[in-house]
């Protein structure tokens, strides 16, 4: 349920963290407000704790390095992760894409 | 004893693979954590239902899981995935944090890289788990970049065994081309003070005192890709192995080179003989008879698959040095394969089965020591682990 100081933002995940998860391809999650990366996976975390370690690193919290952070046709991968995030996204209407590095042919 | 259950561990997921005494028929089911690298997967002495894998991704890192009804359903420990109401602080099964403190043996922060300088430890996987002989809940891990964990809570949560990297070398390994892995722990089943361990390319270690002091066991080891070929530490150990009961006589598949210690890994002694090479990653005993191993050669460092495409395991019922090649039933023309550290196993049946797994996707079992083989499954990805429990 939306607060105050919270916001319902929906966020994609990859296939292989929805299958840790158990869950579709897209998520709501309570994120506090103002909206940024950080709050929004904070929220992702608390929900799903499987999926602690693997979006940002268990101890230094930094984005894991195969993973790229995408929102309303903008990358925030490079920018500080409490940088607030576009108001859509806060809003629900634009969802935060967790996208996967693409690596063909390697494995 | 009725039946046995193998563990594979792929380069795409994890199967489960069982059969009755007999070994003839089997089931195979998976993939379990489809498209994740599962390094190992290994089973506790104390309790064959409960099965620890390791589960790893360049993109996700390293994730911990658990069953506990003989690899029918997996979980991360501590965190159930589809529970509404997770516990609250979740646990933290999938963190492996060096330790940094002052108070437990003050461990290093840096090792020796590639070019000589330098480099802070970084965590990147578990290679190797080992439940602990009598308690399911107690677990090792061996990972990347090296050192050695335990959990005592089943996998919930992970604290580093801090005095072997700090015991003095530790600034001085450096990784091999596939990493620097912890891949083989050993606990002497009479003592469980007594650990050994192995990582590429530092060496072996022992512990007398569960893991607080560690001291190098790499006497006789000689690797000409060193400048000191004897030295202390440096040396590329691929993998370990000991019969339970000689705990004190070990055994060893290294870069080049197969050993034997009959002193708890005082001194090592060359056993190759009349291996066609003494090249290879993987090497077993068998489970009856403490004098008989198995390796499977591989042609060379730079041409990591057997001699002519023919697939051979050797075979040694002396304790080394006099070798034979079992080959009925594997490829002998245009197997091109590799066997990796971890990829071999022998059950504890009356007639002792052993089995392999191939880069190839192909896992065999004998059933009968090595005299004949047949495979288990042929299409695989690429095979990184092969345990076996006897049930």
């Amino acid at each position: 349920m939306e607060s105050q100081g919270t916001a319902a933002v929906r966020v994609c995940l990859p296939f292989h963290l929805r299958n840790l998860a158990q869950v579709g391809p897209e998520v709501t999650v309570e994120a506090a407000r103002p909206v940024s990366v950080r709050s929004a996976l904070d929220a992702v975390e608390a929900r799903y704790p499987m999926l602690r370690g693997t979006i940002r690193d268990y101890d230094t919290g930094k984005r894991r390095a195969f993973l790229r952070f995408f929102a309303c046709g903008e990358d925030f991968s490079l920018e500080p992760m409490e940088t607030e995030l576009p108001q859509a996204v806060a809003e629900g209407k634009e969802p935060l894409l967790v996208v996967g590095a693409i690596a063909g042919g390697a494995v | 004893m009725s039946g046995v259950r193998v563990l594979v561990g792929t380069h795409k997921g994890a199967f489960v693979c069982e059969a009755d005494g007999k070994r003839e028929k089997w089931t195979v089911s998976g993939p379990h954590f489809g498209g994740w690298e599962i390094y190992h997967m290994k089973g506790s002495p104390a309790d064959p239902n409960r099965i620890y894998a390791s589960q790893t991704s360049g993109w996700f890192g390293q994730v911990v899981q658990r069953s506990d009804d003989g690899g029918k359903t997996w979980f991360q420990p501590g965190v159930k995935a589809g529970e509404e109401t997770p516990a609250w602080p979740p646990k933290p099964s999938n963190r492996f944090s060096y330790d940094t403190s002052e108070e437990t043996g003050k461990p290093l922060t840096t090792h020796q890289w590639y070019d000589g300088t330098q480099h802070p430890w970084e965590f990147k996987r578990v290679w190797h788990f080992e439940p602990a002989p009598n308690n399911p809940d107690v677990v090792y891990a061996g990972v990347e970049d090296a050192a050695l964990f335990k959990s005592t809570d089943g996998g919930e949560s992970w604290h580093e065994l801090p005095g072997l990297r700090g015991h003095g070398t530790g600034s001085q390994w450096t990784p091999g081309a596939g990493g620097m892995g912890l891949h083989t722990i050993m606990v002497d089943p009479r003592n469980p003070d007594r650990i050994y361990i192995a990582i590429s390319a530092a060496g072996a270690f022992r512990t007398d005192d569960g893991g607080k002091t560690w001291k190098p066991i790499n006497k006789g080891l000689r690797s000409n890709y060193m400048p000191d070929q004897d030295a202390e530490i440096g040396h590329c150990v691929h993998h370990m192995t000991m019969h339970p009961s000689r705990p004190d006589v070990l055994f060893m598949q290294k870069h080049w080179d197969v050993l034997r210690s009959d002193n708890a890994g005082e001194q090592w002694t060359e056993v190759s003989g009349n291996l066609p090479t003494d090249f290879g990653f993987c090497i077993d005993v068998h489970a009856h008879e403490p004098e008989t191993l198995y390796v499977v050669p591989i042609k060379s460092d730079s041409l990591h698959y057997p001699i002519d495409g023919a697939l051979k395991v050797f075979r040694s019922r002396s304790g080394g040095n006099e070798w034979e090649p079992l080959t009925k039933g594997l490829p002998q023309q245009n197997c091109y394969v590799n066997v990796l550290r971890d990829a071999m196993a022998v059950d504890t049946l009356e007639d002792c089965g052993v089995y392999f797994g191939t880069t190839g996707g192909q896992v065999y079992v004998s059933p009968n020591g090595g005299d004949t083989w047949q495979p288990i499954a042929e299409n695989l990805p690429a095979v990184l682990s092969v345990e076996v429990q006897t049930l």
